[in-house]
């Protein structure tokens, strides 16, 4: 028998497969199908201390092989998160994570705060959403910033800390690094890359906000290369995302440093598709010999 | 309601007009879960993203579904080259569909492609619905056998003239609101025609049902990407058009938000 389970900063998860914060709700909109125990974990829709409107729409535009959105962290809040929908996340899924943005670092210290006393199992720092007009992103794109914010958040939780970079940046191994030092135990990468995509004939963007992220099966190759660059640069575990829709994408994306991995826009093509991945990844151990996953995190051999 | 995921096999593909077509699926379980105003999201080799499709008809005696659609982009142009033979992959039934009154007599009111999602309702209400349907020209005219089967009185329309009333569906609309034997309008259709037929709604004291488009991801209200702005009590959001509706009472609907 394998042993898919892996384990980060002290979490265990089940299987590696986790699913992306923004492609999953809070966990309630996929459970007609199969149960949320299928999943390593679950990370949540991006919370913000206030309840949050989001962008006009449209929001969402196809790409080739992938899609641009620009939802604007749309959210009831993090009390509203907690009273709401944490209960049945905790009864019925695995690890449960909190993905968490704001646009003043006061903001993601009060929503760490609150989540502190909650039974969320991690937090997940969000200064990688391209969406939103403050915060977001600016805490993500520049050393200082990240730190900062990371610092803060530190002080004012024990829960396990992930912070997700955003791969809009010259040189994430930096970042990386600056969160390691102010005592992230994990990051998780990549957010969306900024794109846009224009409409021909109103000469209008598809996206009421112009500019949107892209995500889907077109950023994995750059996903890949921003873990493997991290994986060599810190010492904390990754969680790679970024366009992982096969069972062999996975295991690309584990050689290349990842701990554990998480699955977003593939979901909206296949709900199935992250347990068709978790099988995948089963019988590929068990041809392969692989008693553990941790066997393989990082082990691409580069030339 | 639950929904399924799943490969289903098409039985009848036919041609209605130019760039549209209809297909008949093979889907009992989900013939058996569905009401008039949902709607599937169909997946389409190559494509990352699902095409919403609305609900034409739902046959639960032979267990099928029709979809009626219009080729918009490469997607749609994709999911039209499907054939007999071949299967739909099928996420479904979705949203929230009409809310029917029984025994009432309603009028459903149908622009272009915005028809098909009103026929089921057609074939449930039978004599007490009447149709109202506006196409641009002759040759866009679709589902017009059926409504007439089905409907007690079903009123056409055309932006040219070239059939039926010579322009918008709201001047029949209004003709038949005030003969007061109506309690409900159900409306699909673009979003000019929807505010003009909501103020014709509201100024005859007639409830309206809208069925909205909007750009989708998910369709199960995981993305939150397909948004229009409603309100309730008095406070304005984002309601999700996969999940809290696509159907959505009028006076909760604030169009251009």
């Amino acid at each position: 028998m394998v042993d898919l389970s892996v384990r980060i900063a002290g979490v265990e998860f089940p299987n590696p497969v986790i699913a992306a914060s923004g492609t999953y709700g809070n966990g309630e909109c996929y459970t007609d199908l199969y149960p949320l125990s299928k999943l390593g974990g679950v990370s949540c829709k991006g919370m913000t201390i206030e309840p949050k409107l989001g962008n006009p729409p449209p929001r969402i535009a196809e790409t080739y092989s992938g899609i641009l959105n620009s939802v604007g962290l749309q959210n009831i809040g993090v009390h509203g998160f907690i009273e709401y929908y944490l209960p049945t996340l905790k009864e019925e899924g695995n690890v449960i994570i909190a993905n968490v943005a704001g646009a003043v670092i006061d903001d993601y210290i009060a929503a760490a705060e609150a989540l502190d006393a909650s039974d969320i199992d991690m937090i997940e720092l969000n200064i990688s959403c391209p969406n939103v007009k403050q915060g977001g992103a600016s805490w993500g794109v520049s050393c200082e910033g990240a730190a900062a914010v990371t610092a803060a958040v530190r002080r004012a939780t024990k829960k396990p800390l992930i912070v997700k970079l955003t791969p809009n940046v010259t040189d994430i191994t930096s970042i990386a690094k600056a969160v390691e030092a102010e005592g992230a135990d994990c990051i998780s990468l990549i957010n969306t890359l900024l794109g846009m995509r224009i409409d021909i004939n109103s000469r209008r963007p598809i996206l009421k906000n112009n500019m949107g992220g892209l995500s889907g099966p077109a950023v994995f190759p750059v996903a890949v290369r921003m873990v493997w660059q991290c994986f060599n640069a810190v010492k904390i575990p990754i969680i790679g995302m970024g366009g992982i829709a096969t069972w062999e994408d996975a295991i690309e994306m584990m050689l290349a440093g990842a701990t554990a991995i998480q699955m977003g826009t593939a979901i909206f093509t296949d709900p199935y598709a992250p347990l068709k991945v978790i099988e995948g990844i089963e019988e590929y151990m068990d041809k392969n010999g692989i008693k553990s996953l941790s066997e393989i995190v990082g082990q691409v051999k580069p030339w | 309601m639950s929904y399924f995921c799943g490969k289903y096999p098409i039985i009848e593909r036919k041609t209605l007009a130019k760039g549209i077509y209809s297909m008949l699926a093979d889907a009992p379980e989900l013939a058996d879960e569905a009401q008039p105003g949902q709607f599937a999201n169909i997946g389409v080799a190559g494509f990352t993203l699902r095409r919403p499709i609305s609900l034409c008809e739902i046959d639960k005696e032979n267990g099928t579904l029709r979809f009626v659609f219009e080729v918009r982009g490469k997607g749609t142009a994709e999911l039209s080259r499907y054939v007999e033979g071949e299967s739909l992959d099928i996420l479904g039934p979705l949203g929230n569909g009409f809310r029917i009154p029984e025994g009432k007599k309603i009028i459903v009111v149908g622009g272009g492609i915005g028809t098909p999602p009103l026929l089921e309702i057609a074939r449930r209400t039978t004599s007490l619905c009447t149709a109202i349907l506006g196409f641009r020209d002759y040759s866009r005219i679709i589902l017009k056998d059926e409504f007439e089967e089905y409907c007690a009185k079903t009123i056409l329309c055309t932006d040219d003239g070239s059939v039926g009333v010579h322009g918008m569906v709201t001047t029949p609309l209004a003709e038949e609101l005030k003969t007061g034997e109506y309690a409900l309008v159900c409306a699909c259709g673009p979003e000019p025609m929807l505010k003009a037929v909501i103020k014709t709604c509201e100024e005859n004291g007639v409830p309206c049902q809208v069925s909205l488009e909007q750009r989708m991801g998910c369709g199960v209200g995981a993305c939150v990407v397909c948004s229009c702005m409603t309100v309730r009590n008095g406070q304005e959001f984002y309601s999700r058009v996969c999940k809290d509706g696509p159907v959505f009472n009028a006076e909760e609907v604030k169009f251009g938000g």
